[in-house]
């Protein structure tokens, strides 16, 4: 199984550019993550490496093969579609053995191989079936399993769980994850939603109007995002943004803001030198805020129970924030509570460019 | 009468209208048909004073040579013409199925002959096959070749009928087929694409099967059309030469103007009808199984 690299990729529609000089690898078996708003370009990248949409510029390598003009059954691959794209005339078997069957495999091991696969998700009771007697997730195991009879090197999944409830989304992300574990191949994941691109990916890869934010490790794109839209699509809840200034007094740097100034750790002083004085954005995620005594005192306008934890619903130097904190005694609106934040968890942006400090 | 059973009746009321018309339009001249259809009617005559003669125009149409040959025209008529208008309209469908610049104006061109009244086919063809100053034997003679006898001949005469009606009527499958084709879900073809499917796979193994609903509809309206051809080819050969495209509508025509017969004509007006009333139940029954089966599948689908 190869790497897959692109190389200087590009994408017109007619006169209007959605991408432009995309560059992006992904090592061999793993396990990658599209995401970003819709319109950012994440799936017409998909369906350019699947062969789908015409490459307008630049190289798609899957090992040392360009395969950017190649046919789509050229580029050893097998897909998951958003709508399951099944065959709405052929049933189960026939809908995951359709590859085997052009490929001219011969009969008993089609047959040996669509059982095995289908055992794994649980659909040899529906074999028979066509999919429009099947419920929505029954479809999506279907559609999974065509993709996985083919034994392909890559496999590329289009929003596949976009159109589950909740519920089941939750849980066929987590078979996914087993899979992914089991048969270890290059896979190709394209979502808007951040929770599946955390737990999904081996490497995130953020997008945003058709250019790449960020890419890393999921761990790297929370801990160190490089700019406030990673930061604020990252994370859930959102992280909070307010304007602040950085001000230094009696040898502390600390980021002040109307009714606030959270002291920043010493390391940080040096890189942040040039912008002394200066506004910045200060990001703080719901997370970072513990309640304690001698912090800033903060009014609760909403709480939101969720369980183990609470959101609550606040107000900053004039700003809405929210702060989430752990269920020990309920917390009503109304109250007034104290809370920290650690100046090492605080992230800084340029407010210009947006960029992290 | 309580307002519940009242609120019940207004659609019948609606209906009553269309029903009282449908009644004297449609009902009221079939009752009429089926009753001359036993009688020795001659125009000259009122229906009063024809004499019934029970099932005889009947039993002696089945012992008409030329009846039979009528009819024996009628369905190789439809045969031929209704599997070459599927072939080629289905198959045009596919090829212009694209985003290429100036389909839309190909696709415009492509069903203009269905537009046009089929007198006007007729004649228009008609001098297209002229023997002398027709396009075709200009042509065939401007290259040397050998004048052919396209309404003279009783092989070529059912041949060039034949091309008239398929030249006029392929563009109604054309768009039908067209249609079908681009409501078809485009990710099934794309995943077919992905499979390995190759254009000629993607037709026969995804394409054609989805739109089998469709085509099987048209399939049987066009049939049920060819059966009525009447006026194309009235103009361009009237049934001859000799009987070679003599179809039902025809004979049906000229029994009851040239021959007088009309007890006769109205027998075989029946019979047409007869055929034409099973292919609309094929289709009907089609149809209610169509949606029985999806209505099955959506209970499925609701209970899953």
């Amino acid at each position: 199984m190869p790497e897959i690299r692109l190389q200087q990729l590009r994408k017109d529609y007619g006169a209007v550019n959605v991408i432009e000089n995309l560059n992006l690898e992904m090592a061999d078996g793993e396990f990658t993550v599209l995401v970003g708003p819709s319109g950012c370009g994440k799936s017409t990248t998909l369906r350019m490496i699947a062969g789908l949409e015409s490459v307008t510029g630049g190289q798609i390598m899957i090992g040392d093969r360009d395969v950017s003009q190649l046919e789509p059954k050229e580029r050893d691959l097998a897909m998951v579609f958003q709508d399951y794209a099944l065959y709405p005339h052929m049933n189960v078997a026939k809908n995951m053995s359709f590859a085997l069957r052009l490929a001219r495999m011969n009969k008993s091991d089609i047959e040996k191989r669509v059982k095995e696969v289908a055992a794994t998700l649980d659909l040899t009771a529906y074999l028979d079936r066509k999919p429009a007697e099947l419920s929505g997730g029954q479809r999506q195991r279907v559609a999974m399993g065509r993709a996985l009879v083919r034994d392909a090197g890559t496999f590329l999944f289009d929003e596949p769980l976009s159109n589950l409830d909740a519920k089941l989304r939750g849980q066929m992300r987590a078979e996914l994850a087993l899979m992914s574990q089991r048969i270890k191949k290059n896979m190709i994941y394209v979502t808007h939603d951040q929770v599946e691109a955390m737990t999904l990916g081996d490497k995130i890869v953020v997008m945003k109007f058709g250019e790449i934010m960020q890419a890393g490790t999921p761990e790297e794109l929370y801990r160190s995002p490089a700019n406030k839209f990673v930061a604020g699509f990252i994370g859930s809840p959102t992280m909070n943004f307010l304007t602040a200034e950085l001000v230094e007094e009696g040898g502390v740097l600390s980021a002040t803001g109307q009714g606030f100034a959270i002291p920043l750790p010493d390391a940080r002083k040096a890189s942040l030198q040039a912008h002394h004085d200066r506004t910045i954005h200060l990001g703080i995620r719901p997370s970072s805020f513990s309640e304690g005594p001698g912090g800033l005192k903060m009014p609760i306008i909403l709480s939101e129970y969720i369980g183990a934890q609470s959101v609550l619903i606040s107000e900053l130097g004039g700003q809405r924030v929210s702060i989430e904190v752990n269920t020990v005694a309920p917390i009503r609106a109304g109250e007034e509570r104290e809370f920290t934040v650690q100046g090492d968890e605080v992230h800084l942006f340029d407010p210009k460019t947006e960029a992290a400090l | 009468m309580s307002i519940a059973r009242t609120n019940r009746l207004t659609p019948y009321l609606f209906l009553a209208p269309a029903g009282l018309v449908l009644l004297f339009a449609l009902f009221y001249p079939i009752c009429y048909m089926i009753y001359a259809s036993f009688l020795d009617w001659n125009p000259s005559q009122r229906i009063g004073e024809a004499d019934f003669v029970g099932i005889r125009n009947y039993t002696k149409l089945f012992s008409d040579p030329a009846f039979r040959e009528s009819m024996w025209v009628t369905l190789k008529f439809a045969a031929v013409v209704v599997t070459l208008e599927m072939i080629i309209g289905v198959g045009l469908a596919l090829l212009l199925d694209r985003n290429i610049r100036g389909m839309s104006v190909l696709r415009t061109l492509f069903i203009l002959p269905m537009m046009i009244a089929p007198i006007v086919v007729g004649l228009m063809w008609r001098y297209m096959y002229h023997p002398t100053v027709g396009i075709f034997n200009k042509t065939l003679k401007s290259w040397g070749f050998d004048p052919i006898p396209w309404l003279s001949d009783g092989n070529w005469a059912f041949a060039s009928v034949i091309i008239a009606d398929v030249w006029q009527w392929t563009p109604f499958i054309f768009i039908l087929s067209l249609a079908a084709l681009q409501s078809l879900p485009s990710s099934a073809i794309e995943a077919s694409k992905i499979d390995g499917a190759t254009g000629w796979q993607q037709i026969i193994y995804i394409k054609l099967p989805l739109m089998l609903p469709v085509l099987i509809v048209t399939l049987l309206l066009r049939l049920i059309d060819s059966f009525k051809v009447l006026e194309v080819v009235l103009v361009m050969t009237n049934g001859g030469p000799g009987l070679s495209t003599e179809i039902m509508s025809l004979r049906i025509n000229r029994t009851a103007s040239e021959f007088r017969e009309l007890g006769e004509a109205a027998a075989m007006s029946n019979l047409l009808l007869i055929v034409l009333l099973i292919l609309t139940f094929t289709m009907f029954i089609y149809n209610k199984a169509q949606d029985a089966r999806a209505a099955r599948l959506r209970a499925v689908e609701e209970e899953a």
